[in-house]
């Protein structure tokens, strides 16, 4: 007999290899977004020293997830890829460019401004294609047998796009927020002031997502809308969060931006997943249909379980290394 | 025009695959190499061995960088273009490949940092340390990734219900029949790869006076490991033959260009295989001899490939030519350490310009080798995929289209073309640069562990002040 439901583990283990992931590579994409309209080109040095240190072990929490899936929730991994073949390529294609650019924009002279196109581009192009990945698994999946059946750019719809825009927004308040607890004077005045428009653009296209959601899937409709429950608590918190930004912002605090930024899109992420659940592939997949082979799941798991401690432990460590201000000139020449 | 989904998502696999693969097998060469060389610097102290180490873990740096981008695309390769695939094998491959990116999670996160930037910020010993463990981690990534590879040449320690594969043995299906030899065949051909590449390199700073003591060190290292890890390559690769015969007999015969079942087989050493004739034009070979080596009887008998139906048959010209391509260069390895041997005992290795210009001609003769090899191995398991139980029609993605996979096929040679011109470009920047500009470095404040590629401080283009390379190093 099987003592655990692993299923619910893994999905606790994927949920949070997902959450991490998009608020560490969130700010550092957020930077890539915002690199183009950054004051000048010393700026540029700055914006991109605060997060080279950290954006390469921000994105092993990608693959980890990608690997993850396979091994535990496979019919996730084979129903989004297929679903998503065009826009898996732009998102690999894009956090190729800008990995790439993080290494030889320090290293060139007189080819820096195409690495700064590499750079801003692969940051969006990668944001966008998130943000559309997260709009396709609201909308669901044609799907039969276990097997996509739809077409190419079914994950290409207005939706889609709102949703894909509004993780540019969402990353970019992330990476100006991370500005201002990360640099000071004539940058993170930009970063303040870029702060609140931000902010006013997340809000009307989550809200505008939030109003289209239940449109789009009834099981949604009736989650949400069939009496009061206790997770109305989750919106409320992100007009909380969203209120704390706008204040901190104005208060000129330095840590409580970001800080709250990253409490909205958590709050924001526990709506998503209390909508779906236990859907994993809209509309038809539980995650106990998608999940593979119990002592397959219990394999990984033991090595998990000794790699994750240790992943974590590093990644705080590698913060509390690169912790305060990066000053302008110092880092690469 | 009609395109087909499978025809481009095999390109397309082959392409990304191949691209990825000529990284590692030299990364993982060279891990070694440098864990020597931090040994002896630990155990003599002489600067020469801090000297190459520390310009060979430059250059280790760059292809680790380029090695972790083109693998990432492969952990999402299954999911695009072969889902069918992954969904029937991921309770086996899912474990296998995730143990694999944990593994090199793991060393990035806790070794690869002390190696590139710690030299003077922990002690000798544990600096060493975490040049073995590195070393080790690299193998212990292609150990899972080749369970993975072999698992699907021989299916072992599963069952096979309703469509998916259930382990019933993780050993068995971990240690399946073909695993040991192609670990085997693989550490070697990353040995000779990392060899033939340090080997090329000094023979070429020799050539031009530079860094001769160093040099000359790494050089007479390289050529005395040759000697014997040439000839075990061959030897290994025979017996991997062997077991290919017993378990993929049609592979076998591809390699061989043999296609009727017969005895007395002749050893074709050249042949140009027509597969719609079902047959070889211009034959040259030595009588018996692949009966001898196969079946070590003189008259024994091989399967040829009329035992299967044209269909089923691997493209066999491409199977039969690139065997021969590998193992002539397996040949030719043998002959150069040998060599090597000759002029060192008459002592005169370093004068001999036209064995020096040899060799660094060599240096990309393990690369053509190791793609060959694996195009012998994964064509000629066609039309399988997971060898005598799914074919590569029936893995392939159902919704995937010609013409998406045409698109991304595409996509992945332009950004692979530009991405890795940069990549190769910047490698001969820091070989060119040379040992010369590893001593003045100072390491910068957001230089760090994650960051391979950071631990070379080599500027992209080539300076104002190009005419001294020694001048360069630093920033
Ligand atoms: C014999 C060795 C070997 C072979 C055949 C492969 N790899 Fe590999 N791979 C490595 C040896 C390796 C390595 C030496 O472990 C690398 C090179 C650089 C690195 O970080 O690890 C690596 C990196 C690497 C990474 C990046 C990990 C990271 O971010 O650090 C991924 C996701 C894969 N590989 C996946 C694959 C897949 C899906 C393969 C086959 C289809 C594959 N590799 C073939
Ligand atoms: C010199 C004699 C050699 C022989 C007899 C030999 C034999 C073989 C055989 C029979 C295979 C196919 C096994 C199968 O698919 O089941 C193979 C594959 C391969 N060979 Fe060789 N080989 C030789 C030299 C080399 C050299 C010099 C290299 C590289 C430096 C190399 C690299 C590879 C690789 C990478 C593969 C594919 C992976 C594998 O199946 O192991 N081989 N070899
Ligand atoms: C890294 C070294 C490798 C190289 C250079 C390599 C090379 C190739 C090539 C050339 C093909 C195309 C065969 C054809 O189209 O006829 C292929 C196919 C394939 N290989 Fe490998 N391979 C490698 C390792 C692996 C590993 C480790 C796996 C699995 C874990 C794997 C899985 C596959 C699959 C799924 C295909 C399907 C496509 C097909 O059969 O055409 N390969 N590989």
């Amino acid at each position: 007999m099987q003592p655990f439901d692993l299923a619910i583990i893994w999905a606790g283990i994927i949920g949070f290899g997902v959450i991490m992931y998009v608020l560490m590579d969130g700010f550092d994409l957020g930077v890539g977004i915002l690199f183009p309209f950054a004051p000048d080109e010393q700026a540029r040095d700055t914006m991109m020293n605060s997060v080279a240190p950290v954006w390469d072990g921000n994105e092993t929490w990608l693959v980890l997830g990608g690997a993850g899936l396979l091994a535990a929730f496979p019919l996730v991994y084979t129903i989004f890829l297929p679903a998503l073949y065009i826009g898996v390529f732009l998102l690999l294609a894009g956090l190729i460019f800008r990995g790439v650019a993080f290494e030889f924009r320090f290293k060139a002279r007189t080819s820096r401004y195409l690495w700064n196109w590499a750079f801003a581009g692969g940051s969006t192009i990668a944001s966008f294609a998130q943000g559309a990945v997260v709009g396709a698994y609201i909308q669901g999946f044609e799907t039969a047998n276990g097997v996509y059946v739809g077409g190419a750019l079914d994950w290409l719809t207005p939706f889609t796009v709102l949703t894909g825009v509004g993780m540019l927004a969402g990353y970019a308040l992330l990476g100006a927020t991370w500005l201002i607890l990360k640099t000071e004077g004539e940058l993170q005045e930009w970063a303040y002031r870029l702060a609140t428009p931000l902010l006013v653009a997340v809000l009307v296209i989550f809200a505008a997502i939030s109003l289209w959601t239940p449109y789009v899937d009834e099981l949604v409709l009736e989650r949400w809308f069939s009496g009061f429950s206790i997770i109305w608590v989750l919106p409320a918190l992100t007009l909380l969060f969203a209120f704390q930004i706008w204040r901190s912002v104005r208060n000129r605090s330095e840590a409580m931006p970001f800080v709250s930024t990253m409490g909205l899109f958590i709050a924001t992420y526990l709506s998503l997943l209390v909508s779906r659940w236990p859907y994993v592939v809209p509309p038809n997949y539980t995650l106990w249909d998608a999940a593979s082979a119990y002592n397959s799941q219990l394999f990984l798991l033991l090595g998990l379980l000794f790699v994750i401690p240790i992943v974590l432990v590093y990644t705080a460590w590698t913060y509390w290394v690169f912790r305060g201000k990066v000053k302008a000139g110092v880092g690469y020449h | 025009m009609d395109l087909d989904p499978l025809l481009l998502s095999r390109i397309q696999f082959a392409f990304v695959v191949s691209f990825h693969a000529i990284f590692p097998v030299f990364t993982i060469g060279l891990a070694s190499f440098i864990a020597v060389l931090e040994g002896l610097a630990f155990k003599t102290r002489n600067p020469v061995w801090i000297t190459l180490s520390a310009f060979w873990t430059k250059v280790f740096a760059v292809v680790f960088g380029m090695g972790v981008v083109s693998g990432i695309v492969m952990s999402f390769q299954f999911g695009t273009n072969w889902s069918n695939f992954a969904q029937a094998s991921a309770n086996f491959l899912g474990p296998i490949l995730s143990y694999e990116v944990i593994t090199a999670f793991f060393l990035e996160a806790a070794f690869l940092g002390v190696l590139l930037f710690g030299r003077d910020k922990v002690p000798p010993g544990a600096h060493l340390a975490s040049a073995i463990l590195v070393a080790t981690g690299t193998f212990i990534s292609s150990f899972w990734i080749l369970a993975a590879n072999s698992w699907m040449q021989t299916p072992a320690g599963v069952e096979f219900r309703e469509g998916v594969f259930h382990v019933v043995s993780w050993s068995e299906a971990i240690f399946n029949p073909s695993f040991p030899f192609r670990f085997m065949h693989m550490a070697l051909a990353s040995f000779l790869t990392g060899s033939f590449v340090v080997a090329g390199v000094s023979a070429w700073y020799l050539l031009r006076g530079r860094e001769v003591e160093a040099n000359k060190k790494a050089l007479s290292m390289c050529l005395w490991l040759l000697l014997f890890i040439a000839p075990a390559q061959a030897v290994v690769g025979d017996f991997h033959g062997l077991s290919t015969l017993e378990h993929q007999p049609m592979k076998v015969a591809a390699m061989e260009g043999h296609w009727e079942t017969s005895g007395d087989v002749p050893l074709l050493l050249f042949a140009i295989p027509d597969q719609e004739n079902q047959t070889n034009h211009f034959e040259i070979g030595i009588p018996n001899m692949a009966s001898l080596i196969l079946t070590h009887d003189w008259h024994g008998e091989i399967k040829g490939l009329n035992e299967v139906s044209p269909e089923e048959q691997p493209p066999v010209a491409l199977v039969f030519w690139s065997f021969r391509v590998m193992v002539g260069i397996g040949v030719l390895m043998i002959l150069f350490a040998v060599t090597g041997l000759v002029l060192r005992v008459g002592g005169r290795l370093w004068r001999t310009g036209w064995y020096l210009q040899g060799l660094r001609a060599m240096s990309i003769a393990p690369f053509l080798a190791v793609l060959t090899g694996w195009f012998v191995t994964e064509t000629g398991r066609a039309p399988w995929l997971v060898y005598g139980i799914m074919t590569q029609a029936e893995a392939v993605t159902p919704s995937l289209t010609g013409g998406m996979a045409l698109f991304t096929l595409i996509g992945y040679i332009v950004v692979y073309g530009m991405v890795f011109t940069a990549g190769v470009y910047y490698l001969m920047r820091v070989l060119y640069v040379g040992l010369e500009g590893t001593e003045d470095e100072h390491v910068d404040e957001s230089d760090r562990p994650a960051r391979p590629l950071s631990a070379a401080h080599v500027p992209f283009e080539i300076d104002d002040s190009g005419a001294n390379p020694a001048n360069q190093g630093g920033h």
